[in-house]
């Protein structure tokens, strides 16, 4: 009986993985690729080394776990670059499916489609040793009197205003890069990042960074989750959804989020 | 009492404006047919032309172009001071001052020859980061002083040029009346030459209110930031477009009013 149950799982998941594949037949740019696209640079963790061929790191495993439940080889994988504004401006495009940390929200949805959530990102604060010794503690009341500073493409500039209500107006950057800059200036006291990004940036772009606390994702009215970004009305994007949900199912992406985003574990959570 | 000529000369300009107007309603006609019947056109309008985001987001549009505009009038004075400090400079003649002509001939060709953009983020980040207490190590402070070494450097050669095309009469006309080097520069020569190069000057302006928005990579949420804010919100570029608007209402009056301070200058003196 059990051997029966084992061989009719089987005999599913495959006849699904098949399905799948031919799911997306005729609706990739290439006829049997599949093009993804990425930002430029692509950051640690979620491509190691701005190379996402190599599969490593979390979005570019993901990437290929969904293109091999998709039915493409990994041979069958190109990339491609976009930026923010590439990737929602009308017209043709050159990707299939644009993987850089899209927050999924309702406006968005309006003019792109976008895939089920492949994560979802608690947000952090990050600062630096002075301002943690200085006496910021990870609790809103001290979080209000923080000099802010986000990135402007991202979900957290909302969150800052919304959740933390700073008494000072934060400064806007363009990418996490001048966040950075603007924390060595010492014109930032703090920064919101989803926590691996945060974990990354304190631990190897400052010298003295520190991640003070996380928000609770479970708790957030609106988690920030990420989906692949699709043009509207794309018809991959019933195969995509159908290829993460296997993945989700099958535990394969649990498996690859604790291969590269493990790390998240130990920092308090803001009360 | 019109001649036959004054009739000719008035007909060809009837005949003349006429051609105008229907060359110019033809072009705008085209555009206006042409331009929807593009395949993407939909899609473009969707994302560029959205009545209710123009609605929404232009209030705060709005609220952070006075911040563009605070800049502007706080950098524009010191602009022109150092301006004139570095033309003066480069024109000293006296053989001593050798070594004032030269910093203001580096000082040009530095500051006029690195982008702008470049040296926000140089000066904007790199200043503060020596160690700077706040609030000395402001954005706001360090990207003021960007704009400032570069439009003094552009002013700077403007003004030059209008020192230089003074005729060096009035110069030796002023030294006969008995003036000093220093009452001809201030009397005589300066207040010919600005007067001279206002509309140059007024180009410089204009590009500056457009520069401005060139601090915003450094932090200042003015407009152009708060529009790209709101364009990644939303996943739409009408924010740009209003943001346009909001630039081109300063804009265009400025340069019309400038025309119009010249054009009378000119007459009166005609």
């Amino acid at each position: 009986m059990k051997l029966f149950i084992t061989a009719a799982v089987l005999t599913i998941t495959a006849t699904a993985a098949f399905a799948a594949g031919h799911c997306a037949a005729g609706k990739t740019l290439t006829d049997g690729t599949l093009t993804i696209a990425t930002g430029n640079p692509a950051y640690y963790p979620w491509v190691i080394d701005d190379a996402p061929e190599s599969k490593q790191g979390f979005e570019a495993a993901v990437a290929y776990a969904l293109a091999g439940e998709m039915g493409f080889s990994d041979d069958a994988v190109t990339w491609v670059r976009t930026s923010f504004d590439e990737a929602i401006q009308p017209g043709e495009k050159n990707f299939d499916i644009n993987m850089q940390q899209f927050s999924i929200t309702e406006e968005r949805d309006k003019v792109v489609d976008f895939s089920a959530p492949y994560y979802t990102a608690p947000q952090a604060v990050m600062t630096t040793v002075e301002v943690a010794e200085g006496g910021a503690k990870p609790t809103l009341d001290s979080l209000k009197t923080l000099k802010w500073g986000v990135v402007a493409s991202t979900t957290a500039l909302p969150i800052v205003m919304e959740t933390i209500a700073p008494d000072q107006s934060p400064l806007v950057y363009d990418d996490n890069a001048n966040v950075t800059a603007a924390i060595k200036a010492g014109q930032i006291d703090a920064a919101l990042f989803d926590l691996p990004t945060a974990l990354f940036t304190a631990a190897v772009l400052l010298d003295n960074g520190v991640v003070l606390g996380q928000f609770d994702p479970e708790a957030a009215e609106n988690p920030d989750q990420f989906g692949m970004l699709m043009t509207e009305g794309n018809p991959l994007k019933e195969c995509v959804d159908e290829a993460l949900t296997a993945l989700t199912d099958s535990g394969k992406l649990a498996e690859i989020e604790a291969e590269w985003l493990q790390q998240a574990t130990g920092v308090p959570l803001i009360k | 009492m019109s001649t036959r000529r004054a009739a000719y000369e008035a007909r060809q300009r009837r005949r003349a404006n006429m051609i105008a107007g229907v060359s110019t309603f033809g072009v705008l006609a085209l555009l206006l047919v042409l331009v929807p019947l593009a395949p993407g056109w939909q899609a473009v309008k969707a994302s560029f032309f959205d009545g209710d985001v123009f609605l929404r987001t232009f209030p705060g549009l709005l609220q952070a172009f006075v911040l563009d505009v605070a800049i502007f009038a706080w950098s524009v004075p010191l602009i022109f001071a150092l301006g004139l400090a570095i033309a003066l400079a480069r024109g000293a003649r006296n053989p001593a001052l050798f070594p004032l002509r030269i910093f203001g001939a580096v000082y040009v060709d530095l500051f006029r020859g690195i982008p702008v953009v470049l040296l926000v983020y140089l000066v904007g980040f790199g200043i503060p980061g020596l160690g700077l207490p706040r609030p000395w190590n402001s954005p706001y402070i360090w990207g003021t002083v960007a704009l400032v070494l570069t439009y003094s450097a552009y002013v700077a050669e403007v003004l030059r040029s209008g020192i230089e095309s003074i005729h060096a009469s009035q110069r030796n006309a002023a030294i006969c009346l008995g003036l000093s080097e220093r009452d001809t520069m201030r009397h005589v020569i300066l207040p010919q030459a600005i007067r001279r190069v206002v509309p140059a000057n007024m180009n410089m302006l204009v590009a500056l209110q457009k520069d401005v928005a060139l601090l915003s990579f450094i932090g200042p949420v003015e407009i152009l930031r708060q529009a790209g804010i709101y364009k990644s919100l939303l996943a739409n570029f009408t924010p740009y477009v209003a943001a346009a608007i909001i630039f081109l209402c300063v804009t265009v009056p400025a340069t019309r009013y400038a025309d119009y301070l010249l054009n009378k200058d000119r007459n009166a003196r005609s």
